[in-house]
């Protein structure tokens, strides 16, 4: 019974090791976002389309995802083309113009195409703010309930398509 | 000779490109405040929260673009009249507890706060019981 204390040192060491091994290889840069499971805040952003203020009433009723970009961030270019691809499956992808101009904004979507049903122009970056964004692009999945159920950081991709697919309901 | 005053020239044009970029720094966001009391909320908020696009830095410290835009946010809203403890939960409620460079008390970080004080004690606890034993021991002995 006594001698058992003294292994008491080595379980703990290698009780850590395990929870410290765990811990490897994942993503120190992984936040999770302080919005997943509320409502998406309130939206008073103008479309870049209509020129009108869009709220949350027009939003889509269905499953949907709100892309962050901009015309100066180098991996939304990268991303782009896949969104391109999303929204030819028919994903409704709500676009937001993060601190971003309106002219270079239409340049960007004439030359590369449109992904987004909608696009709103948030060029103080105050909605980003709103949303946690941290930069661009960031991607947030809404179910149908109007519930944020998903945040991804950076682009979007066939393997993370793969992951947040199932959000989408 | 020559090669130490080319080295003295070369430290003094260090020293001066280094103030410069200090200058700059400075200069590039200068924010006035209504009040002393304001810059110095201002000054205390900012150091308290963790820039969330970067891992280690305060939003002081940070240039990142999110960070510039929160020490906007952070002056307006205290030229705005709101107290600390509404635009620390703002920064919470957006980015999480993770913004905070001192996690709040909760289950989550009952371990983290507690946990040291709570082995101290354990240590102590066994120090002392080996330390009777051992004295209770020797008694025994002597008798």
């Amino acid at each position: 019974m006594r001698k058992v204390i003294f292994f008491i040192p080595l379980v703990v060491f290698i009780a850590l090791g395990i929870v410290f091994y765990l811990q490897l290889g994942k993503n120190p840069e992984y936040m999770p976002s302080a919005l997943v499971g509320k409502p998406v805040p309130a939206i008073h952003l103008v479309s870049l389309d209509t020129d009108q203020v869009v709220t949350n009433v027009e939003l889509p009723k269905g499953p949907y995802l709100i892309n962050f970009w901009g015309t100066w961030c180098p991996t939304c270019a990268i991303e782009h083309p896949y969104l391109m691809r999303l929204a030819k499956k028919g994903v409704p992808i709500i676009g937001i113009d993060y601190k971003d101009g309106k002219a270079s904004a239409e340049q960007w979507l004439r030359n590369k195409g449109n992904p987004y049903k909608m696009v709103l122009l948030d060029e103080l970056g105050n909605f980003g703010v709103n949303m946690g964004v941290t930069g661009a692009p960031e991607t947030f999945v809404v179910n149908s309930k109007g519930i944020i159920v998903y945040r991804h950081q950076g682009a979007l991709d066939e393997a993370v398509w793969k992951s947040i697919q199932g959000y989408m309901q | 000779m020559i090669d130490a005053a080319i080295f003295r020239r070369l430290i003094k044009l260090v020293v001066w490109l280094v103030l410069s970029c200090a200058v700059y720094g400075q200069a590039e966001e200068l924010m006035t405040f209504s009040s002393p009391v304001n810059q110095t909320r201002y000054d205390a908020l900012v150091k308290e929260l963790r820039c969330p696009k970067c891992q280690n830095q305060d939003i002081a410290d940070s240039g990142a673009g999110i960070a510039k835009d929160l020490r906007h946010k952070i002056h307006d809203m205290i030229e705005n009249g709101q107290s600390d403890k509404e635009i620390v939960d703002y920064m919470v409620a957006r980015y999480g507890d993770f913004v905070l460079y001192r996690p709040k008390h909760n289950a989550a970080t009952f371990a983290l706060w507690y946990g040291p004080f709570i082995l101290l004690g354990i240590g102590l606890v066994i120090f002392a019981v080996v330390i009777i034993r051992n004295r209770l021991r020797r008694k025994g002995e002597s008798v």
